[in-house]
């Protein structure tokens, strides 16, 4: 394991610590329980919007606490869902009176997890509503699986929200919007590495020099099945057909797409990526209306890319142009 | 005639302790376990959250085993993490119900309480026997445990009847496709290994086993 760490056991709280240094002016940071809060935290009758999940995928969530995102982030141990005592202390940090909304990505750990700390906010009567983001099209959407896993829209959902929480709209307009997000975009990944979880020293999978994993989560979890390895061209086409052919982005619909970096892949690539993404849409009629290149949602150094694509109206491009001010994301 | 022997909050605190110690032998086994089919954590989170109820154990007098059940539940609820953390944690907050004020159980009331744990796992997961997760090594254990108590069996008896079923549930897990959890992701690649949790249940009603075997043999 070659990695710029000091400690395996600390890895989460030195660089949440490092954070606290580099933001001071957009974030807080609290620990023990840890969480990272938004500067200006609470926001007198504005709603919370609180998102988490396991460490191992910044800047998500932790690079998207400021203005016109997140409240509050909670970060958990590498690639664990955080636990509901630290939901709770986030929660009660930036309540300001007006409920709060919960981005939930659908793992296991996080739903539960979110939904313990859910119930124990509504029975101290704070309102709040929770937007489950399972977007994968490479999970069967099924009842004979967990479902579908949250992938690259989260990032999108929480800026969609968090501009519509930071415009004033209420906890049931704010949830109804992340809805109409998480049911409007789809997902989908590749590995060419795997990822190495610091606590464990070892690639999560081995993934020979001439393959790809298809399908892969953002937890160096295998995906759904391995091939030879292919040129950019033919994996985007890979990607993104399966996302056309799940959800009915017709002739004439207007997309944001999201080419998200898994951590180990130059942006050069992506860049590959997103020309023969570009194509595909045109060929189909489908317009790029925004479009966010770069790393976003990771699995530590893994090499490998999602593409996501989400069906967008004016409402939601409003919100999505509205200004944004955090770690990893401002316009 | 002699009287049944009761469950006391020194043997609950010896099986809890003798699991931490368990589960620190195995965390390599469960984490790479739960690499094949998962995300290559769960002895290690596991380990974490047993090794601060191990250490709070030592440092808080408790009389009532309500109070211990749902400290340990509490504990691994905010250490364990992932999902193994909310079902193990509902697992000890069920039990912790069932027990609320007392000081000793009969080893029937001891077999309810663990049996209402498990249904709160059942509820929080909503996974079914055959889904390839914990409930397939504690479910076929509640059995076997409820069974032989009626049977007459002593509760060291049925407890390593119950392991024995619990045992028998993990391996059965190696050839079944997972339907909940991370490994579900995988459909049907996911058979042909253990599943990681179904393992750790085993470790749990094993060393209940272990320990309260060894606390009735202690009092003989």
């Amino acid at each position: 394991m070659k990695k710029l760490i000091n400690n395996p056991a600390i890895v989460v709280e030195e660089a949440l610590s490092g954070m606290a240094h580099a933001y001071p002016h957009l974030l807080r940071v609290n620990f023990c329980p840890n969480y990272i809060v938004r500067a200006d935290a609470p926001r007198r009758g504005k709603v919370a919007v609180i998102a988490g999940g396991g460490s191992g995928h910044e800047p998500m969530h932790g690079g998207f606490v400021g203005l016109g995102m997140l409240d509050a982030a909670c970060p958990g141990p590498i690639f664990t869902s955080p636990s509901p005592d630290q939901i709770l202390a986030a929660a009660a940090a930036v309540d300001g009176g007006a409920g709060l909304l919960f981005i939930v990505k659908n793992y296991t750990g996080d739903v539960l997890n979110f939904a313990i700390a859910a119930e124990e906010c509504q029975l101290a009567g704070v309102p709040v509503q929770t937007v489950l983001i399972h977007d994968d099209v490479a999970v069967e959407d099924s009842l004979y699986t967990a479902g579908r896993r949250g992938v690259g829209v989260t990032v999108l959902a929480e800026k969609i929200c968090g501009a519509a929480a930071e415009a004033g709209a209420s906890l049931e307009e704010v949830a109804a919007i992340g809805r109409k997000v998480s049911e409007q975009g789809r997902s989908m990944g590749v590995a060419l590495t795997s990822c190495i979880v610091p606590a464990v020293g070892r690639p999560t999978f081995v993934l020979p020099d001439d393959e790809m994993e298809i399908g892969i989560g953002i937890h160096g979890e295998p995906g759904r099945r391995r091939a030879p390895l292919q040129s950019a061209d033919a994996i985007t086409d890979i990607l993104a057909t399966t996302i056309f052919d799940d959800l009915p982005f017709t002739r004439g619909s207007r997309v944001i797409a999201l080419v998200n970096g898994m951590g180990g892949t130059p942006l050069m690539e992506l860049y590959i990526i997103f020309r023969r993404l570009a194509e595909l849409c045109e060929e189909r009629d489908i317009t790029i209306s925004r479009n966010l290149i770069g790393n976003y949602i990771t699995a530590l150094e893994m090499a490998g890319c999602s593409l996501t694509l989400l069906a967008v109206d004016d409402e939601l491009l409003h919100w999505w142009d509205a200004p944004v001010h955090t770690p990893a994301l401002r316009w | 005639m002699t009287p049944t022997p009761m469950v006391e909050i020194a043997s609950m605190i010896a099986w809890i302790n003798r699991y931490a110690d368990r589960i620190s032998e195995h965390q390599a086994w469960l984490t790479a376990l739960d690499a094949e089919i998962g995300d290559a954590d769960h002895g290690i989170n596991m380990q974490r959250g047993f090794e601060e109820v191990r250490m709070r154990l030592a440092h808080e007098h408790v009389d009532d085993l309500g109070v211990l059940f749902k400290g340990i539940g509490m504990t691994l609820l905010s250490k364990v993490g992932g999902a193994s953390g909310p079902l193990y944690g509902t697992l000890f907050l069920r039990m912790g119900m069932v027990a609320a004020g007392k000081q000793t159980l009969t080893p029937v009331e001891f077999a309810n309480a663990v049996a209402a744990g498990v249904e709160g796992i059942r509820q929080r997961g909503s996974a079914r026997p055959g889904d390839k997760t914990m409930v397939d090594a504690l479910m076929p254990a509640i059995i076997a445990l409820h069974q032989a108590l009626d049977d007459g069996a002593t509760l060291c008896a049925a407890l390593q009847a119950a392991a024995a079923a619990a045992e028998a549930g993990m391996k059965a897990t190696i050839p079944m496709q997972a339907y909940k959890g991370r490994a579900s992701y995988l459909g049907p690649r996911s058979i042909g290994h253990q599943d990681p949790g179904a393992t750790s249940a085993f470790l749990l009603v094993q060393s209940a086993a272990e320990s309260l075997c060894a606390a009735e043999h202690n009092s003989d």
